[in-house]
Formats: structure tokens, C-alpha cells, sequence
């Protein structure tokens, strides 16, 4: 099912090591206000897809050889319905908000 | 102690309601009394209440949903009545009962009648169609059922205790939030969605696992029956859909029962997300129920044209399509609501889209039969009707998603003929036609032909009659959900719709009639070859009833129509040399138990009995962890007891080739 | 687990940890869109503070600095467990499980404090649609590593007394998807609520 012993803890200690970074970059940001707010919440949004990623690489080890293909289409398919839904309520409730007050 | 429980929850305010509780008491009683002068409890509780077998609980979904259709057909029939007689304050409802009437009405047939009903012929057919033993979590299929049945038993037991909600089926806020609404019935619509949503959404994954990974050897993707495919797609839909309406739900609650401020007026609540939420469900929602019978339509059609079905790769790719499309319609519930002319246009557009795949279908049916040698079946009665009434349907709705129109439309008695345009024609006569084809596969004896014609033509002409005068009338401009108006030339068109709804209900006899001949005349019509109409699909290669283990050896495939191919190549009902032990899963009563609590659970939020609620939960966490920690839970049918059931199915076959 | 060619009986059995894995996946993406819509209804609600306090006002970087700390090194630990359970040394798996049940402990307990601050300083989630919005969306997450937290001691029960057989082992790896699933959810929970809050 999983890799080999020694390939899988270094998996968990690579990913935790980039997780860390991609956490603390942010942190700092925040802490320091080093970046205008506008980059800073972008530097946050990058940061957190890429750990997103780490984890889904490095913590629950999918990849494109061994994790069955149904997990990976049900994984694309969940992050397309996301972006329709979550896109999709935004569109539509900030559009209410500039008309309708709400 | 009980909360806000009283005596003055029993309904001894009305005698409308009375009757109503005096009714569902009086059913409950009598199936108990029936059981116990059967003997029947050990029996009941032994081979059906604790079984995991897909069969028995898909029959017991379809007994539920039957039960339902009569308890919201009550209420259509009432509402009927009322409106025919309500010119200037006429009729017999005052308007808070009226109102909990189209309430329930909506409720019940959408998630205790369609949904059921649905899930009930997946369950019974799809294992059987891709060659396997059972669904991939057979106790899990237990507690959705279970969990279902509490939801439903939630909204009958609000005919006795307490009211239900006035809110409609759809529940919108700030009305049904505890300001507007501080009495219990919103919370049973609450709660009996939020728990049976729970069991939809498992049953969901469950589908989704057995068809992706328990089909027979040489049964690819594309050499599924085409009730497989939208079995498949619909099982997507459910897994995906359905937390939405879990969060819109939930949040509606937490702002009932913790006073919070999702949906207020006040204290920065924003009432539209709720609206947002709930059709972001519940558009997926109608499609979950169409597509099922859509796969229905296929095979019937199919079968009773006694021809290859015209198309199958384009309504694979079409039921993929609608499956994806459907997430992108929905705010076309809410058009009038204040977007944008932009947002308005994109989703009106996307809603036209999403009727061209169901277009292919119809073609596709419609040249499966053409040049085919048609028995007309009642299930090939409702295809054909289907086919002609819902195109109309289809056609209102493609009128109904152009914005400006939809401005004049929306909320009308046009609207209202719109959609049970569609899910009467589309959804139900489906699953009739589904529960009229497979009835000898799973009881292993014919069902009557003629008390389903009869039914189909009581349903189909009650249908024309109760349904075309409301688009008259909302095109006149009644809205919808009127319990009195004062407008005289609306009058006759609700006497129509009336004779309709009465026209129906003769259909219903019929249904009751046919139900009773078929169980009477059983020993005449036994199925002894478990292949009563030359089917195509591998359901029809079993016995009827199959056998516990649904194939003694699971069968390869080579060719879409497997069964037939098996016929055509004389390899069908081929016997091994030697049978092999079985490992089938046992039976438990921790999903009835689950399903039980479940239904405590609920009444006790609705009623504020906050230590009831906490025992409850407590007993369902526990016996979901006893049962996690269970490795032991089938049980081995040795070979020679197969081959005896076996032995008997050839037997009673004869000397068929 | 062994090289050897598998029997039927062994192969039936992994197929259906696949199947349960595949239908525990699927319950995991139906949990991402429950925590999706509960993120788009916690940005829509941002302005909704009815004039009471603000993210600003109320959150801390201190306190979200030593969650997000907790909470990854736990899902290392029980990255580390899940290595142990392959190599089928039940003490070792055990350890590890403890440490991520402390770790996660941790986190909860801080949670619950910071939950019991705002309370108490009359930001409950009855004050304003926006303290609703967050209270439930990082509530949510905090019941689900509660649950995570039950799961764990269950299953170290289980390890305990039964071994680790192929069923355990199977509850074992749902379980660490689960975990780091909820370590996911975190991350989108300090970069939409409190890092962008505290800008």
C-alpha cells in the first residue's frame, strides 16, 4: 500500500519542515506587518495553497502512482464543486450587498 | 423534565387536526395489531428490522416511501379541496393549518417519498445489475435507512404531538427563525432533515464505492446498465449536495437554539446566505431524484421495445453532463430576489443549457422504440407518458429561466404546475414504472397488469386535470400557497384541479388494488424462471426473489447487455462443478437501535429536553463504537446449503435449455 | 506486510480496506464542502459585527501561533505512529499515539479557553452575526479533533488488546486520514480568519 519505511519518514519530516515554513512566513508577516495589508493577504493566500499541497504530498501521500485513481478524481472533483459553490455564493452575495444592502 | 413539553401539545384545539392525529395513531395500532395476530415480530424483527441484506432494505425504503405518498397525497388532496372551495374565505382550513399543510406536503414527498423510494430500487437493483454480492457497506446502508425512517417518523409524530412547521418545504428565514416562528414545528422540519440528510448522504458513498469498485469481472465503466450510470451520478450528486443543506440547516438551529445571528434581521444576520445555501442543495437535490428515473426509463423502454437501447454512450456523457451542470443553475429559485441583470443572466443561461442533455435522452428513448416490437407493460404506459408530459414540463421551465419572464411567473401557481410537472411525470411515474417492472424479480411473483394500467391512466389524466388549469391560473396571476382569494374567475380552473386530484386518488385505489390482487393470486403466478419479460441486464439472470447471496459464482461480462449476450451464446444459467462457502455479513440491530435514537434524539432538540438529548447522543456514540470495535460480523453459508438453493432454483425452473 | 503471493482470502481482505478507504475519502470531501461553506459564510459575515467587536479587537496572534505549532507536530506524530503500525511494533504505535492525543489535547484546551475569554468579555456567538460565523466555523473544526481525540483512545484501546491486525490497522490509517485532514482545515483557518484578521 505505502512507500518503504525510510522514504516515508522522510516524507512526514520534509513535509513537516516545509509546513513550518509556509506557516511562519505568514505569522511573521502578521506579526511584524512587515508588507502592506494587500500583499500580505496575498503572501497568505500562496502560502496556504502550497501547504495545502504539502500535506496532501507529503502528509497523506498522494501522487499519481500509487493512490488509486477513484481518490484522485473524487479530490478534483471536490476542489471543482468548491470553487463553483464557494465562488459562486460569493458572486452572488456581494452583488446582493451592492444593491440590496444586505 | 420534558422541556417544553405539555399536555397542550396533543391537537384537541382542532378537530381537523384531531382527526389527523387520531388517524396516524390509529394506523400505528393497527399494524401492530396485524403483527401480533401474525405472530409476525420475531419474524419482522429477525429477517427484516435487523437485516443488512441491500434487498430487504431496499424493500423496506420503497414500503416507507408508499406509506409517505399516501400521508402527502392527503395533503395535496386537502389543500385541493380547500382551494376549491376558498373564494372570500370560504373553505374548511383557517390559514396556520393551511400552512402547515403545503408544508408538510413538500417536505414529505421530497425527502420521505422521493428520496426513499429512490434509494430503495438503487438499492435493490444496482448489485445485482454490476454482478455482486451486496452494496460496499452493507451496515452502513442499515443506519441510513434507519436514519431515514426517524426523520420520517419525526414528521408524523408532529401530527400528534406539537404542530409542524409553516415555514414550507423550504424553511426561508427570518420567518423561521425563533423570533417569527418560536413554536416547535420548524425544529421537527429541522431535524428530521438534518438526520436523514445524515443517512442520504452515506448512502451516497455508498453507491458510489460498489459501483466504482464491486462490479463483476469484464464489467467496465461502459458496459454498466444505463440505471447503473445514473445510479452512479446520482450518488455523486447526494455525497456532494447534501452538505450544503446540512450547513444551512445547521446553521438555522444554532440560530433557534443557541440565539445566533446567521439569518436575523438584526445583529449583522444576513437572511440571503440562507436562500444561497439551501438551493445550492437543493438543486443538485432535483436532479439526484430524475436521474434514477431517467436510468428507469432507459431499461424499461429498452426491455419493452425489445430492442438494443438507441445511444448509450450519448446518455452516458449526457447523465455526466446534467450531473455536473446541475451545480451551476441555482439561483434561478431566487431570481426575484435582487441580483444583478449580469448574475440573473448567467445562471438563466446555464438553466437553458442543462435542458439540452435531457433533450438527447428523449431522442435517444424515443429511437430505442422506434422500429421495436412494443409490449405495452404499465411500466411502458408510464414511460410513455413520461415522455410526453415532461417535455412540457421541460419547455415551462426553459420559460420560467429567462429572468424578465421569471419576474412575472415566479411564485405563481405556474411556477407550482412547473415543478410537479417535472417531478410528477419525471420522478414518480419513473419509480413506478421501476417498482412495476422489478416487482416479480424481488416478491418472485407477477403484479397484476391490469390494476397498473388502470393506475397509470388515473395518474396521468388527474395528473392534465389538477396541474394544466394552476399555469392558467399563474399566468393569471394566483401565487402560490393561497389559503382564500376573492377573485371569482379562478374558481372554476380549482374545481378542475380539484376532479384531478380526485382522479388521482382513484389511482391510488388502483395501486391498493393491485398490490392486493397480485399478493392473492401469488401461487398462481409464481416467477419460476426469474425471467419474466426477456430481460437484458444481469438482474434477470437470478431466481425471483434471488437467493441471500444474489450469485453462487459471480458472473463475467463481455458485452453491455450481459444477460442477453449470456442467452443469445447459450452460456446463461451455467452450473458449476462445485460450489464454494460464502461469507455473508450478519445481521445486527445496531441500525434499527441507531435509527431509534435517532429519532429521540430529534424530538428531544425539538422539545428542549436537554438530558434526553445528552442520553440519546450518548447511546448512539456508544454503539457506533461497539460496532466499530466488532471484527466478527459475518457468518459462513457452507457450500452444500448454495448448492441446495440452487439445486431448488433449477428445479423449479424445469428443463429450461 | 509480506512479499508472498496472496491468498483469496488475504486479497478479499485488502479490497475491502480499499473500499473502506475510498468510502472514507468520500466522506472527507464531503466534509471539505461542509467546512467550505461554513469559510464562505464566515467572509460574507465579516462586516456583520452589529457594532460590537471586531476580529481585531478580539483575536490573538500568540494563541493561534501556538495552535497551528501543536497541531502540525501532532500530525508528524501521528505520521510517525502510522510508520510504527507497518512495522508492527504495538508499543511504539502506541507512544506515538499518546503524544498526538497530548499534543491535540493541547490544542483543544487552548481552543476552549480562548472560546471561554470571548465569552466572558460578552463576544459569545449571540452578540453578532460575524462572532456566530466564527464561533461555528472554528468551533466545527474544534469538535471534529475532539471527535479525533475520542477516536484516538478508542483505537489505542483496540491496538492494546487486540494487536495490530489488518482490521486495527485499517481503522488506524482512516483515522490519520481524518487527522491530517483536520491539520488541512486549520490551515485555511488561520489564513482566513485570524491571520487576515489581525492585518
Amino acid at each position: 500500500m505505502e512507500h518503504q519505511t525510510p522514504h516515508a519518514l522522510r516524507s512526514y519530516l520534509i513535509g513537516f519542515v516545509l509546513a513550518v515554513i509556509l506557516s511562519a512566513v505568514p505569522f511573521w508577516l502578521v506579526y511584524t506587518h512587515a508588507l502592506p495589508p494587500h500583499r500580505t493577504l496575498l503572501v497568505i493566500g500562496i502560502a496556504a495553497v502550497l501547504q495545502v499541497l504539502v500535506h496532501l504530498r507529503f502528509f497523506l501521500h498522494i501522487n499519481f502512482t500509487t493512490t488509486p485513481r477513484e481518490n484522485i478524481l473524487a479530490l478534483v472533483f471536490t476542489c471543482l464543486l468548491l470553487f463553483i459553490m464557494v465562488g459562486g455564493s460569493f458572486w452572488i452575495m456581494f452583488d446582493l450587498h451592492s444593491r440590496m444592502l444586505i | 423534565m420534558f422541556g417544553k413539553l405539555t399536555i397542550e401539545a396533543l391537537p384537541f384545539y382542532s378537530p381537523i387536526a384531531a382527526g389527523g392525529a387520531l388517524v396516524t395513531v390509529g394506523g400505528a395500532l393497527l399494524v401492530a395489531i396485524v403483527l401480533t395476530w401474525l405472530k409476525a415480530w420475531k419474524y419482522l424483527w429477525t429477517d427484516w428490522l435487523t437485516s443488512v441484506d441491500h434487498k430487504r432494505i431496499g424493500v423496506m425504503y420503497v414500503v416507507l416511501a408508499l406509506i409517505m405518498l399516501l400521508r402527502g397525497f392527503v395533503d395535496a388532496i386537502m389543500m385541493r379541496a380547500q382551494q376549491a372551495m376558498a373564494l372570500n374565505g370560504g373553505g374548511y382550513l383557517p390559514p396556520e393549518h393551511f400552512d402547515q399543510i403545503f408544508s408538510s406536503h413538500g417536505t414529505i414527498m421530497i425527502f420521505f417519498m422521493a428520496m426513499p423510494f429512490m434509494t430503495g430500487l438503487i438499492n435493490i437493483i444496482v448489485p445485482l445489475q454490476i454482478g455482486t454480492r451486496d452494496v460496499a457497506f452493507p451496515w452502513l446502508n442499515a443506519v441510513s435507512l434507519w436514519l431515514s425512517a426517524a426523520g420520517a417518523a419525526l414528521v408524523m409524530v408532529s401530527l400528534v404531538i406539537g404542530k409542524f412547521s409553516t415555514a414550507g418545504w423550504t424553511g426561508y428565514p427570518p420567518y423561521s427563525g425563533i423570533e417569527y416562528n418560536p413554536g416547535v414545528g420548524v425544529d421537527y422540519w429541522i431535524w428530521a432533515i438534518l438526520i436523514s440528510g445524515v443517512g442520504s448522504t452515506m448512502s451516497g458513498i455508498n453507491f458510489i464505492v460498489t459501483i466504482l469498485k464491486r462490479r463483476a469481472p469484464g464489467m467496465t465503466l461502459m458496459r454498466m446498465t444505463p440505471f447503473v450510470w445514473t445510479a452512479l451520478v446520482a450518488s455523486v450528486l447526494m455525497a456532494f449536495a447534501f452538505p450544503a443543506i446540512t450547513v444551512a440547516c445547521g446553521l438555522l438551529a444554532l440560530d433557534r437554539l443557541a440565539g445566533m445571528h446567521f439569518f436575523t434581521n438584526a445583529h449583522g444576520g444576513n437572511m440571503m446566505n440562507y436562500v444561497n445555501l439551501f438551493w445550492i442543495w437543493g438543486h443538485p437535490e432535483v436532479y439526484i431524484l430524475i436521474l434514477p428515473a431517467f436510468g428507469i426509463f432507459s431499461e424499461v423502454v429498452s426491455t419493452f421495445s425489445r430492442k438494443r437501447l438507441f445511444g448509450y454512450e450519448s446518455l452516458v456523457y449526457a447523465t455526466a453532463a446534467i450531473g455536473v451542470l446541475s451545480f451551476t443553475v441555482w439561483l434561478h429559485h431566487f431570481f426575484t430576489m435582487g441580483s444583478s441583470a449580469g448574475v440573473n443572466a448567467f445562471f438563466g443561461v446555464m438553466t437553458m443549457i442543462i435542458a439540452v442533455p435531457t433533450g438527447v435522452k428523449v431522442f435517444n428513448w424515443l429511437l430505442t422504440m422506434y422500429r421495436g416490437r412494443i409490449d405495452f407493460h404499465p411500466s411502458m404506459m408510464w414511460s410513455i407518458g413520461f415522455m410526453v408530459t415532461f417535455v412540457i414540463g421541460g419547455m415551462t421551465g426553459v420559460l420560467l429561466a429567462i429572468p424578465p419572464a421569471d419576474f412575472l411567473m415566479h411564485n405563481t401557481t405556474f411556477l407550482v404546475a412547473h415543478f410537479h410537472n417535472m417531478i410528477i411525470p419525471g420522478v414518480l411515474f419513473g419509480y413506478l414504472a421501476g417498482y412495476m417492472y422489478w416487482f416479480p424479480k424481488v416478491f418472485g411473483f407477477a403484479f397484476h397488469r391490469g390494476w397498473g394500467l388502470g393506475a397509470f391512466w388515473c395518474w396521468i389524466i388527474g395528473f392534465y386535470l389538477a396541474f394544466m388549469p394552476l399555469y392558467l391560473l399563474g399566468l393569471k396571476g394566483m401565487p402560490r400557497r393561497m389559503e382564500t382569494y376573492n377573485d371569482p374567475t379562478w374558481q372554476p380552473y380549482l374545481l378542475v384541479a380539484a376532479f384531478g386530484a380526485f382522479v388521482v386518488l382513484c389511482g391510488i385505489g388502483c395501486m391498493v388494488m393491485q398490490l392486493y390482487v397480485s399478493i392473492r393470486d401469488r401461487n398462481k403466478t409464481r416467477d419460476l424462471t426469474g425471467d419474466p419479460f426477456n430481460g437484458r441486464t444481469l438482474e434477470w439472470s437470478t431466481s425471483s426473489p434471488p437467493p441471500p447471496y444474489n450469485f453462487a459464482v459471480l458472473p463475467t461480462v463481455s458485452d453491455r447487455e450481459a444477460f442477453l449476450e449470456m442467452k443469445e451464446k447459450g452460456t446463461a444459467y451455467q452450473r458449476p462443478a462445485a460450489y464454494e462457502a460464502l461469507r455473508i455479513p450478519s445481521n445486527t440491530p445496531i441500525g434499527v437501535i441507531l435509527g431509534a435514537f435517532g429519532f429521540v434524539l430529534g424530538f428531544a432538540m425539538v422539545w428542549h429536553i436537554w438530558w434526553l438529548v445528552l442520553a440519546a447522543g450518548l447511546v448512539m456514540f456508544a454503539a457506533v463504537i461497539v460496532r466499530s470495535s466488532n471484527d466478527d460480523q459475518e457468518f459462513t453459508m457452507s457450500a452444500a446449503e448454495v448448492k441446495a438453493i440452487e439445486d431448488e432454483r433449477f428445479r423449479a425452473m424445469g428443463s429450461r435449455p | 506486510m509480506s512479499v508472498a503471493p496472496m491468498n483469496e482470502h488475504e486479497r478479499e481482505e485488502i479490497e475491502v480496506h480499499e473500499q473502506r478507504a475510498l468510502g472514507f475519502w468520500l466522506y472527507l470531501m464531503g466534509d471539505a464542502a461542509i467546512f467550505a461553506l461554513l469559510f464562505a459564510t464566515y467572509a460574507i459575515m465579516i462586516p456583520g459585527t452589529a457594532g460590537g467587536p471586531t476580529g481585531k479587537q478580539l483575536f490573538e496572534l500568540d494563541n493561534a501561533a501556538i495552535e497551528t505549532v501543536l497541531l502540525l507536530v501532532s500530525s508528524m506524530t501521528f505520521g510517525f505512529a502510522s510508520l510504527q503500525v507497518k512495522a508492527g511494533n504495538r508499543g511504539a504505535v502506541l507512544v506515538w499515539l499518546a503524544i498526538t492525543f497530548l499534543l491535540g489535547a493541547g490544542f483543544v484546551f487552548l481552543e476552549v479557553r480562548e472560546f471561554a475569554g470571548m465569552i466572558a468579555k460578552g463576544a459569545g456567538p449571540d452578540r453578532s452575526g460575524f462572532l456566530s460565523a466564527f464561533f461555528t466555523l472554528v468551533g466545527t473544526h474544534g469538535v471534529h479533533v475532539t471527535m479525533g481525540l475520542i477516536w484516538i483512545v478508542v483505537l489505542g484501546l483496540q491496538v492494546a488488546l487486540k494487536g495490530l491486525t489488518l482490521p486495527v490497522a485499517s481503522r488506524l490509517y482512516r483515522l490519520g486520514l481524518f487527522w491530517h485532514f483536520l491539520d488541512i482545515a486549520w490551515v485555511g483557518i488561520f489564513s482566513i480568519v485570524y491571520l487576515p484578521g489581525l492585518l
